[in-house]
């Protein structure tokens, strides 16, 4: 019963979600999808939502809130931290969940709002390109960042 | 066109979800965060690429976040982090344990309430140096 985070799709006398399963009446929203690839995108966006809980408000908390915020950010403080592989690892898995979870969060408002599926594919295979791409430099850069190569940055 | 506009209107596009008052404004709120944060991380990405180009071309990057007005549209990122994480922490407290689905509307003002203290105390951090 998925009350709060899925759209309508009322009709009048009967209703059922994407999957043909009747919904009873008086409840809005759309069924939690309970097979095939839409129930392990439902389970994903919670899990990785718990995952991210910690890593993008752990991550507000000491580069916006802590010390002078952005302000204390720079290349050196960059270099600095990425030379624990904590930090490195942690906002590697961040940047994978957060593309993972925007993505699939757009397209799951695409369902709603765009109805023909030459446009919602369109777009949503615009932002699969663009998740994959900056998935990519991303990947690279926090794997293959190497401070020594700027010699005395780190303090 | 008209046509098209009375098919919308019978299929139930365009007025989505349609919960309690409490909820359909937690769902819109959801939905708005999300996206000024996935699109605000497009470009994060782009910048942090950029520190593998070395000090000169990082540091000229990230003096735009030095901005007082970028600053300000920072404090707006973070309250719609927050927002965003609090009310995902509810959708899952429904999600999970469906019986406090019957308590909807205190958890919904209960996570307004820990969001609105969270962001007085972030506030408090965040707008003096937008407006130093």
């Amino acid at each position: 019963m998925a009350v709060d985070t899925e759209p309508s799709s009322e009709q009048s006398g009967h209703r059922a979600d994407s999957l043909g399963t009747p919904l009873p009446r008086g409840v809005a929203g759309r069924a939690r999808p309970a097979r095939g690839g839409e129930f392990w995108w439902w389970l994903f966006m919670r899990v990785s939502g718990i995952v991210l809980l910690f890593l993008a408000v752990g991550h507000v908390l000491i580069m916006h809130l802590g010390g002078s915020g952005v302000e204390r950010v720079n290349f050196g403080f960059v270099a600095t931290r990425w030379q624990s592989p904590l930090w490195r690892t942690w906002d590697w898995l961040l940047l994978s969940l957060a593309i993972l979870h925007g993505i699939n969060g757009l397209r799951v408002i695409t369902l709603d709002y765009v109805r023909r599926p030459g446009v919602r594919l369109t777009i949503n295979g615009f932002f699969t390109i663009v998740g994959l791409v900056l998935f990519a430099l991303g990947t690279i850069v926090v794997v293959t960042f190497d401070p020594s190569k700027w010699p005395g940055v780190i303090k | 066109m008209a046509d098209r506009q009375t098919r919308r209107r019978d299929e139930g596009y365009g007025r989505l979800y349609r919960g309690s008052r409490e909820g359909q404004w937690s769902w819109v709120l959801h939905r708005v965060t999300g996206v000024v944060v996935i699109l605000f991380l497009f470009a994060h990405v782009l910048d942090t690429a950029v520190v593998g180009w070395g000090p000169a071309a990082y540091d000229r990057v990230v003096s735009i976040y030095k901005n007082p007005v970028v600053q300000f549209l920072e404090w707006i990122l973070v309250a719609a982090v927050l927002y965003h994480a609090f009310n995902g922490v509810r959708i899952m407290i429904v999600d999970f344990w469906p019986r406090a689905a019957r308590r909807h509307r205190e958890l919904s003002y209960g996570t307004i309430g820990v969001f609105v203290a969270v962001m007085i105390w972030v506030s408090i951090v965040m707008l003096p140096r937008v407006f130093r």
